[in-house]
């Protein structure tokens, strides 16, 4: 079966070789994408079409070095010992360039230690970590999307300015939910020092008990709640709370909760007025959002969710590091990447040398609820640059070298 | 928590019990009756939540159009649970104990990859039971009204199962096979039709529990595992096959869990203690507890021997050390002939290869099913992890240590485990796994919490891959030949005799459990160092090395190479880690392509694949002799 | 005679209020065989197993050789001299018939935890010739999984003997034999405690057998010993007579 395969795609290869013209006379450079696609369908279905989209874009145009590209896609189970086995595959069988995409948390740092390793270029699409750049950041690896920190941070200037006082917190109980708690309670406590925080709810991933969290939430009293529940937690969460009244007169802010993935499964329950980040993608106005919605429905017949923009805006990252470096050297792309700024559906993007993290900002608003559906309304978009804490913190937590 | 919201969070816990009990009763009956440790339940679950939401969309969000979607989803899943066992399970019943359980992983993988199939990635998220969207006031607090129509489900449906076994013909059956299958047979009962209907309603169970949470839960594709292991905590703490203790069990986990949320954050002596947090394993951890006081479980019986009635393991035969030599040569020329890649595909397969030999020598030779073989094997890769990391040891002492620690872990868990049997000591060691996931996964200072340990490169000599992979084949070879050789000892002996007849063992001296117990520590330093291979071999640990997905893993692969022959485990792993490379990178639905592939060899070669192999060879040599 | 090797006083055990075993005593000496016998129900397999130490009394003293054995487990019982077969035959099924008797013997020399050298190397010619004693030789390959019954109670013998037993407590032996192979069995079990001077103590149900092996014969009626003495005193006990005759056996 193998050999077979292998053998069409190798005839293929020669036959497109022999079609196309002395332009593409070269094989497409390859670069390696593995992701958890079975465990966060959800999420990953929509990212790979944002891939497929860009491929077909940066190949359009000509391809990058004179070749085209080709992303070899691999699902790594969402288990770190099985990514690193597949990221082993993608570069010595498959001879991929470098090492693109993971979402969650424990496989994108197993894969950044990974290319540290082997010294290769690794951009982290998805992982919100903040680890991935800062405490366990290395040479070789970069990341796209905004962080943890950066969503939370972005949410403060909204919190700090209902001066609500006493808040109580659930978040899904990993390093994601762990994370964005910590960057919370302390940005919130910097600008609000009276603030209390008089409940903290930590429910395993998937598997909220979400009346009785929202019971033990509301016999705390809160004016507000911090929230970094996703995906069928949040769906849970969200009906229980409205059911017990556990919203009524109470301020809820939840990250994430504005992106088409989370946001659309709960239709006309969408909880009005809570402070979210997100993706208004139906609102959006710029030249380069609208491009890319174009021809992301021409293609698709869908509309994006975030997981697309993210697909997407990877395999650009990819293909201007590629074009800058001018060569496959993997210290010539991992200087390329340094400073590389490109223009992404979310606007200009810089994946600043300091820490390897891209500005990729977010949108923040809150949802609403129009004809049966979630909405964000009041959005702005707030820029990652805006979002990140000085250089000197920064290169504090940074490990030298 | 004051005395009102003490009563909310026990209203709250006995509507979480009320779908669990479901579940659980329909595996408890189909456990009792056909002796099926059904994984594929969780799945049934999951189809009863989908086909209800489907099916609520196409009558409209009517109460007639509501409930009639729920019973009729119930009812569809019964029919998928007839299916299941006429074209699948009925096939295998006479293969070695445990084979069936193959079977049923190989349907949830079908089955998961069939519902992304038709009903897409994103959860659905079903309506408000019409007529019940309201919340009652109890207490000055809103509790749904749908969660006490909850309450009053559990009860009333375990009065109708009660009924059912105590006042039909059809019940009387199910409770003698329930205590003695062999018995049942031996009246002229027909079987198939008793185990197909047994079936049926176990699965209309499930499809039930999965539907009435349509108001509760969205349908998504990770319910099915999230709920079979709880059915399984309460199946077990219940007591195998009693369906009053399974109701038990489920208000249990269900308030406790209620309770731990309920409480939340408390100081303790200047110790902040997180009861939230505790949810994570407080099914595992009151499992544990109620086997190590009552050995099975709150309302069980002592099980009739099965061994008895069922075919005894057949001898096993003393691996001929040139076919061995030969391999081994093979395996040690791959890294010369193939490219990078294969070398470190064969790495990943030799530290399995003795994760799963360390396996099968406790679950076959040795006669204790383990569902939770993944502790040792990542006690062991943390072990090595932090050895290096946190304490500093040269790598080669890490290696060499980590299976020291995890024969520690071993001597403390083996000595609950062994004073069970069956199915009670399988899923006393899956608490055992869980408690110790749970730990790693929580003590962030330490373990690096759910993210892992990261760093965890070899010594320089061992950074080349062929070289690294050389070291893995000499040291999980030995530990696969020392595993062999101990069991064609006078301890491995006595291992097997004990499996044959305990009582015999005991009337001629020999201390059982004292081996056992033995057994336990010795499997559990290899599984260890296969552990610590592998994380070396990975630069990193995660708690997913110590999960349950990779206790499976490990079951997988000794039932699929054969359990009944020694070198079973090793092809079983060899064949699972290159089918899954393969297919996951080839296809798409790769997970329902990995069960299809699975669901053929156990119904092609019922003994495994080796065991199947063996006996075409026997079956040649008949035939020209 | 010098005293009894078994002396058994006073045994007593209830369950839940039902009076099981009633003030039983008795005494077996080295080379006789005793017989237990009574009609179902009456005691006799409570009665032997507080014997071998699966059951503990509620009171009473069992003596072996003169010591108290009353608390203790059967693998120690055992190791004191006592061989067991039981009712329903345990034995290895996935062992050859060889392994199984040199498993005992192995046990009895305590020689099971070695890790690393081959089982079987040792005690193969002692097991070879307590088969040959037992006429299981022919079959020492076999496993004792593919055995016919019969032969199976045989191999039990054998490993009844391995630890050179000063007692030999056989439950039910010839259960489920032919009847012709019962009466050899006990004729050679009679044959083998004589000529090593092993104190036997069965329970049986085949009379043809009880009453033309056993050297005496005790009988259970309820939990009480009703009757005792040599075949042709029991024979003619009329107590003896109507239990059975009650009991339409």
């Amino acid at each position: 079966m193998l050999t077979r395969n292998r053998l069409l795609a190798g005839t293929a290869a020669l036959v497109a070789l022999a079609l196309a013209g002395p332009a593409a006379a070269q094989a497409p450079i390859k670069i390696g994408e593995l992701n958890s696609y079975k465990v966060f369908p959800a999420f990953l279905e929509p990212y790979k079409k944002g891939i497929e989209l860009a491929v077909e874009e940066v190949n359009a145009a000509g391809g990058v070095l004179g070749r085209k590209i080709e992303v070899v896609s691999r699902d790594d189970n969402g288990n770190p010992g099985d990514a690193v086995r597949v990221a082993e595959e993608l570069l010595s069988r498959e001879g991929a360039a470098f090492l693109i995409g993971t979402f969650p948390s424990n496989v994108g740092l197993a894969v950044a230690d990974f290319a540290k390793q082997r010294k290769v270029l690794f951009i982290a699409a998805e992982p919100l970590t903040d680890k991935i750049v800062w405490d366990q950041g290395n040479a070789y690896t970069f990341r796209l999307r905004t962080s943890t920190y950066m969503q939370t941070a972005m949410l403060i200037p909204d919190a700090v300015k209902l001066k609500k006082k006493r808040w109580a917190i659930v978040y899904p109980n990993y390093e994601y939910g762990q994370s964005a708690t910590a960057a919370f309670k302390k940005l919130l406590k910097e600008k609000q020092p009276d603030v209390e925080f008089v409940a903290e709810q930590a429910p395993p991933l998937g598997k909220i008990d979400a009346g009785a969290v929202a019971q033990a939430l509301a016999d705390a009293k809160p004016d507000a709640i911090f929230s970094s529940l996703f995906g069928p937690d949040l769906a849970k969460f969200v009906r229980e709370g409205q059911t017990r009244g556990l919203f009524k007169g109470v301020e809820v802010f939840n990250l994430l909760a504005g992106e088409p993935e989370y946001l659309d499964p709960l239709k006309e329950e969408s909880p009005d007025g809570w402070y979210v980040t997100g993706y208004p993608w139906s609102e959006l106005k710029t030249p380069e959002h609208t491009k890319f919605l174009n021809a992301y429905q021409a293609k698709f017949k869908d509309y994006p969710r975030l997981g697309s923009v993210v697909g997407y805006a990877t395999v650009m990252s990819a293909a201007e590091a590629i074009k800058k470096a001018g060569s496959l050297d993997q210290e010539k792309l991992v200087a390329a990447m340094k400073g590389l700024t490109l223009i992404t559906p979310f606007g200009m993007v810089e994946y600043r040398a300091i820490d390897h993290q891209s500005t990729m900002g977010a949108y923040v608003g809150q949802i609403g609820v129009k004809d049966g559906k979630g909405y964000m309304k009041n959005w702005r978009f707030v820029d990652g640059k805006d979002a990140l804490p000085s250089d000197a913190d920064v290169q504090k937590m940074r490990p030298k070298n | 928590m004051t005395l009102a919201s003490f009563i909310i969070q026990l209203l709250n816990g006995l509507a979480a019990a009320a779908s669990l009990f479901l579940v659980s009763a329909g595996l408890s009956l189909i456990f009792g009756v056909t002796r099926i440790v059904n994984f594929a339940h969780g799945s049934l679950y999951m189809l009863g939540l989908y086909g209800a939401y489907s099916l609520i969309e196409f009558f409209g969000r009517t109460p007639l159009g509501f409930w009639g979607a729920v019973a009729l989803s119930a009812l569809a899943v019964g029919l998928v649970g007839v299916l299941i066992e006429v074209l699948v399970l009925r096939r295998i019943y006479r293969a070695p104990e445990l084979f069936q359980l193959l079977a049923t992983f190989a349907i949830v993988l079908v089955i998961k990859d069939i519902a992304l199939f038709t009903w897409g990635a994103e959860d659905l998220v079903g309506p408000r039971a019409p007529g019940l969207t309201m919340a009652v006031e109890i207490m000055g607090r809103r509790i749904p009204a749908y969660d006490l129509l909850l309450i009053a489900i559990g009860p009333v449906v375990l009065g109708a199962i009660w009924l059912l076994l105590t006042r039909t013909r059809w019940g009387a059956l199910v409770r003698a096979a329930t205590q003695d299958r062999e018995m049942v047979g031996a009246l002229g009962v027909d079987q198939a039709k008793l185990f197909t209907s047994v079936f049926f309603v176990g699965s209309v169970l499930a499809g039930l529990g999965g539907a009435l949470q349509i108001p509760r839960e969205p349908a998504n594709l990770e319910l099915d595992l999230a709920i079979i292991a709880d059915a399984f905590v309460v199946t077990v703490v219940g007591g195998l096959g009693s369906i009053g203790g399974a109701f038990l069990a489920a208000i249990i986990i269900g308030v406790a869990k209620a309770f731990c949320i309920g409480i939340g954050t408390v100081t303790w002596f200047g110790f902040e203690i997180s009861f939230s947090k505790l949810t994570l394993v407080v099914e595992f951890l009151i499992m544990a507890l109620v086997l190590v006081v009552r050995p099975y479980g709150l309302l069980g019986k002592p099980q009739a021997a099965q061994r008895a009635a069922s075919e005894p393991a057949p001898p096993l035969q003393v691996p001929s050390w040139t076919f061995a030599l030969v391999w081994l040569a093979l395996l040690a020329i791959v890294p010369l002939v193939a490219d990078r890649y294969a070398t470190i595909l064969l790495t990943d397969i030799v530290c399995f290869a003795l994760f799963s030999v360390s396996l099968h020598f406790i679950m076959g030779p040795a006669g204790m099913v383990s569902f939770g073989h993944a502790a040792y094997f990542g006690i062991g890769a943390y072990a090595a992890g932090l050895l290096l990391k946190r304490f500093g040891l040269p790598m080669e002492a890490a290696l060499l240590l980590a299976p020291v620690i995890a024969g520690l872990f071993a001597i403390v868990y083996g000595w609950f485990c062994v004073r069970l049997s069956g199915v009670y000591l399988a899923m006393l060691t899956l608490a055992f796994a869980q408690i110790s996931w749970s730990i790693v996964f929580q003590w962030d200072s330490v373990t690096g919490g759910s993210n892992g340990v990261f760093g965890v490169w070899p010594a320089a000599w061992l950074a080349d891959k062929t070289v690294y992979y050389y070291m893995a084949l000499v040291l999980c070879g030995a530990g696969i030949v020392f595993l062999w050789l101990v069991l064609f000892s006078p301890f491995g002996y006595a291992l097997r005799a004990g499996r044959d007849s305990p009582l015999r063992a005991e009337a001629i001296g020999i201390d059982l459990r004292g081996f056992q117990w033995a057994a336990f520590v010795l499997v559990g330093a290899m599984a260890g160092l296969a552990g610590a291979v592998y994380a070396f071999s990975k630069g990193s640990i995660s708690p997913s090395s110590i999960s349950i997905a990779q206790s499976t893993d490990g079951l997988i692969m000794v039932l699929l190479g054969g359990v009944e022959t020694l070198t079973g485990p090793v092809v079983g792993a060899a064949i699972f880690t290159w089918l899954r490379d393969v297919v996951a990178r080839n296809t798409e639905f790769w997970r329902a392509v990995m069960g299809g592939v699975i669901l053929l060899i156990v119904l092609l070669f019922p003994q495994g694949l080796v065991g199947g192999l063996k006996l075409l060879v026997t079956r040649w040599r008949e035939q020209r002799a | 005679m010098s005293h009894p090797v078994l002396q058994v006083d006073g045994l007593h055990k209830a369950f839940g209020g039902v009076q099981a075993v009633a003030d039983v005593s008795f005494a077996v000496s080295a080379g006789e065989m005793l017989a237990l016998i009574g009609p179902n129900g009456a005691g006799k397999s409570t009665c032997f197993n507080m014997l071998n130490g699966q059951l503990a009394p509620d009171s009473g003293i069992v003596r072996l050789e003169g010591r108290d054995i009353v608390g203790l487990r059967p693998r120690a019982i055992w190791r004191l001299g006592v061989g067991r077969t039981f009712q329903i035959t345990a034995t290895f099924a996935s062992l050859s018939v060889r392994e199984n008797v040199q498993m005992a013997l192995y046990s009895h020399a305590g020689r099971l935890r070695s890790l690393l050298s081959r089982f079987g190397a040792a005690f193969a010619t002692q097991a070879d010739a307590l088969l040959d004693q037992v006429g299981m030789l022919d079959q020492a390959e076999r496993t004792c999984g593919v055995l016919a019954y019969g032969d199976l109670k045989r191999v039990e013998l054998a490993i009844a003997l391995a630890n050179e037993p000063r007692l030999l407590l056989m439950d039910e032996p010839t259960a489920g034999m032919a009847p012709k192979e019962r009466v050899a069995l006990m004729e050679l079990t009679a044959r083998l405690a004589r000529a090593r001077n092993i104190a036997v103590l069965f329970t049986e149900h085949d009379m043809d057998v009880v009453f033309s092996q056993a050297d005496r014969i005790i009988v259970l009626d309820r939990g009480v010993l009703i009757a005792g003495g040599t075949p042709q005193e029991v024979r003619a006990n009329p107590d003896v007579r109507a239990v059975y005759l009650g009991s339409a056996h």
